[in-house]
């Protein structure tokens, strides 16, 4: 994996990705390694972001490297008409890995061409968050023991949610059952339902999440956003129906565990937070420890 | 040559030396000029639509004259006419006839139908790959969207 860049989750093999589970493991146990001293690590936010910049920061930190780059385009060269393809050469130089995120689609594989340095996609526009989908894996693995034959739900926005079809991609190297729960007008596209075809493995739509609850041993929720539809009253009721509350989870399965990319709005309650089926913010803090094996294990610090 | 030549072909004139490509779809021949860059060509060219074809009913042809095409640059045109003959003219005669190929990958002159990627908003080359070739998928190698044939649109 050394120098290797990190653009789409299916740049790695099943294997590598399982490789940084692990290493997360031993940074779970122990955060705090200096083995970054010597680095300097650019983190370039064309699009603002305060989530995934400040895990990553923070993933950084704890191993003792320096942060080079800006939080937001207009504090950048790019405001002066910089072209993305200079602005990385530029910072190529100036650093030992770039972590980026951008509006456009395709802008980080890019990168990754004209880098000198390894490249790590903090998101790009609608297309690829992939550091996502490894914390969301280690999260899954964490709480059932396995990524293997789990009964996996997905609710809420399935057509244009990023990390959901990452997710699911990645997870079809699991044989998973899926269960997709969505309002019609946002199912899960075609071009990702054909990864879980190809795979033979099994899925089941529902539009009714309460259908769902009782089969699934990992129930990840999304956020639906009002701009997705044309009628406003074709959203409020969407959303109400698609809001997870503690009452909800009564037949649910002990070992079940809810997550959320975060942040949430009202697609979860917070009477569900204090459920000891909650996951989402300890899901959230698992980020930092992939983000610190992922990094490690690029700049080839840990084998 | 005469033999077997209809008379509707004899509508755009013989060349003596060139390039023609016959059997283009009627409605692809100005997409054929615009990916062969013919409109800024100083070669002699000439073309046709709504052709007499007797294998396919309707047809398109091109002619250009002097020019003979390499085979990347030929392969291009088969995303729009799929079934296009190449024939080498040297002095009036056939010298060679060959099928275009729809190629593995698609570098240059393909625009990705994705508003928000890269390609549509840096000077970056598009760059695909094909990912079907009986109904046409053009995978853009950045953004991961797929073009069809229904949105595809030309450098």
């Amino acid at each position: 994996m050394k120098n290797k860049s990190l653009i789409s989750i299916n740049d790695f093999t099943k294997q590598e990705q399982i490789k940084i589970l692990d290493v997360a493991e031993e940074f779970e146990k122990n955060p705090k390694q200096n083995i970054l001293h010597d680095y300097v690590i650019a983190s370039l936010f064309f699009e603002p972001s305060t989530r995934t910049r400040i895990s990553f920061e923070s993933a950084i930190n704890r191993l003792g490297g320096k942060i080079v780059g800006f939080t937001d385009e207009s504090t950048s060269s790019v405001k002066k008409g910089e072209s993305l393809r200079d602005t990385i050469r530029v910072v190529s130089n100036y650093s030992d890995l770039i972590i980026m995120r951008h509006h456009n689609e395709g802008s980080a594989r890019f990168a990754s061409e004209v880098a000198s340095v390894p490249v790590i996609n903090a998101g790009d526009g609608a297309n690829q968050h992939p550091t996502q989908t490894l914390l969301d894996l280690y999260s899954i693995r964490k709480t059932q023991g396995t990524l293997e034959n789990l009964d996996i739900a997905f609710a809420g926005d399935l057509k244009y949610g990023r990390t959901v079809h990452s997710l699911v991609i990645a997870l079809c190297n699991c044989n998973c059952n899926f269960h997709l729960i969505s309002p019609v007008e946002l199912k899960l596209p075609s071009s990702v339902k054909m990864y879980i075809k190809e795979k033979n493995l099994k899925y089941y739509q529902y539009t009714d999440i309460n259908e769902a609850i009782p089969k699934v041993d990992i129930l990840y929720m999304t956020r639906i956003q009002k701009e997705r539809f044309t009628d406003p009253m074709e959203y409020e009721k969407v959303k109400s129906s698609y809001s997870l509350k503690n009452n909800m989870l009564y037949n649910s399965k002990d070992n079940l565990k809810i997550l959320h990319p975060l942040p949430r709005v009202n697609e979860i309650d917070e009477d569900v937070d204090s459920s000891p089926k909650a996951y989402y913010f300890q899901q959230a803090l698992n980020g930092v420890f992939v983000r610190q094996a992922l990094i490690s294990l690029i700049l080839g610090l840990k084998k | 040559m005469k033999n077997g030549r209809t008379k509707e072909e004899l509508v755009v004139s013989a060349i003596d030396n060139g390039t023609v490509i016959d059997h283009i779809p009627s409605k692809s021949v100005f997409q054929v000029i615009k990916i062969l860059n013919l409109e800024k060509t100083e070669n002699q060219f000439y073309f046709g639509t709504n052709l007499t074809s007797k294998k396919y009913g309707n047809k398109g042809i091109v002619k250009v004259r002097n020019k003979f095409f390499e085979i990347e640059e030929i392969d291009k045109i088969s995303l729009v006419a799929p079934i296009a003959t190449i024939i080498t003219i040297k002095d009036f005669k056939v010298i060679k006839k060959k099928n275009v190929h729809i190629p593995d990958h698609v570098v240059k002159f393909v625009k990705c139908f994705n508003p928000n990627c890269i390609t549509n908003h840096q000077n970056i080359t598009t760059k695909f790959d094909v990912i079907s070739k009986d109904k046409l998928k053009l995978k853009c190698c950045y953004c991961e969207k797929i073009t069809t044939k229904k949105n595809m649109d030309f450098i």
